[in-house]
């Protein structure tokens, strides 16, 4: 029974995640909420495999999430799932291509979509950061982890501001993370 | 038939070679399809990946299946996705047994908390790179505040505010039409 739940849900996500891989975080934690199948840390945790392995982000978070949920069976069902929608969509649309990326509304609709899905990314990463920064998720002075606010600080300057080291990629800040974590005891 | 499995075999050597977002995949396409197989054109590739930015779903995939349909039709659109998609399922697979029967060491949780803080700055910057391309005037800003105040502070499916967005783009568009 949780296959079909598994399929129906990451077929919803890949239907309406516009904009790329990051684009169904919000869904998945949507989906942690209500289901109970994994936590918002899990999915954290499950974000920095997706990203420092081979493969989309998206696809490999989908077998990721499927796999928690559902064994061997469920990481094959989700990320069939989260690919028919777009299978689908790509075929019908292939067929007027031309037509499509000329429509008035569908520009008028991703015009819409576009600051929409940059929120939802946003708000999905102000839930990571509320479990990552804060004991437990509670947000106040008692309950911050010091350590994890001052690596945060560091990698923000080192991936955003610092030249030599912001086109590296994301694997190696992610493995330093790890490190830095296991030695600091975070 | 030998078309196909060379098709599947290539889209898989293309999953593997990407990492992270389907941005990284572009360089990695053209060496493949355009320049290896020349299954498709520099312009198209550009245009089926634009296109793919647009559509529903992960980049890489719906890439994928525009080469495959244009190649083979549909039945190549779908062997060109499951090749995309292969070594993800494998890889994943893998990896996500081996860290279960890790994830009880304490160090190894400490770890993850430390790779947890590099997330959060990931996803910021993400968020930065999906700004430059989406909010570009103060229409543009008021749905994305609109969204980010609905998704943290009331508890609906994101398909309510994917829905919003589409129908609000397409009223304000319409409107300043009419207002030209």
């Amino acid at each position: 029974m949780i296959y079909l739940q598994l399929f129906l849900e990451f077929f919803k996500t890949g239907l309406f995640a516009v904009g790329g891989g990051m684009a169904t975080l919000p869904f998945l934690y949507d989906m942690a909420e209500r289901t109970g199948w994994f936590t918002a840390a899990q999915l954290a945790d499950m974000i920095a495999v997706s990203e420092s392995t081979p493969g989309p982000i998206g696809v490999n978070m989908a077998t990721y999430v499927g796999y928690v949920s559902g064994g061997v069976g469920g990481a094959l069902i989700a990320t069939l799932g989260l690919i028919t929608p777009s299978v689908i969509v790509v075929l019908i649309i292939a067929a007027f291509l031309k037509a499509f990326r000329d429509n008035r509304f569908v520009n008028a609709a991703f015009y819409g979509l576009r600051p929409a899905s940059t929120a939802m990314v946003a708000s999905a990463g102000l839930t990571v950061l509320g479990v990552t920064l804060f004991q437990d998720g509670v947000v106040s002075l008692e309950t911050v982890h010091w350590k994890a606010v001052v690596l945060a600080a560091v990698l923000l300057v080192l991936t955003r501001w610092v030249k030599p080291t912001k086109k590296l990629h994301p694997i190696i800040f992610i493995l330093a993370s790890g490190v830095i974590g296991a030695l600091l005891k975070f | 038939m030998k078309e196909l499995l060379s098709m599947f075999l290539t889209f898989a050597k293309v999953g593997v070679m990407t990492f992270g977002g389907g941005y990284a995949m572009l360089p990695i396409l053209q060496r493949e399809v355009v320049e290896n197989k020349g299954w498709a054109t520099d312009e198209e590739l550009t245009d089926y990946f634009a296109i793919g930015q647009c559509t529903p779903g992960v980049i890489a995939v719906n890439t994928a299946t525009f080469i495959g349909q244009k190649k083979r039709g549909v039945i190549g659109g779908i062997v060109a996705t499951l090749g995309v998609v292969f070594p993800s399922v494998m890889i994943i697979t893998l990896l996500a047994g081996v860290i279960d029967a890790f994830s009880h060491l304490v160090w190894v949780q400490h770890a993850f908390a430390g790779v947890r803080v590099c997330v959060c700055v990931l996803i910021f910057n993400a968020v930065v790179k999906l700004w430059k391309s989406a909010v570009k005037d103060v229409w543009a800003l008021g749905i994305f505040l609109v969204v980010l105040a609905g998704a943290v502070l009331l508890d609906l499916s994101p398909v309510v505010f994917v829905l919003f967005a589409a129908v609000a783009g397409i009223v304000i568009k319409t409107l300043e039409v009419k207002k030209a």
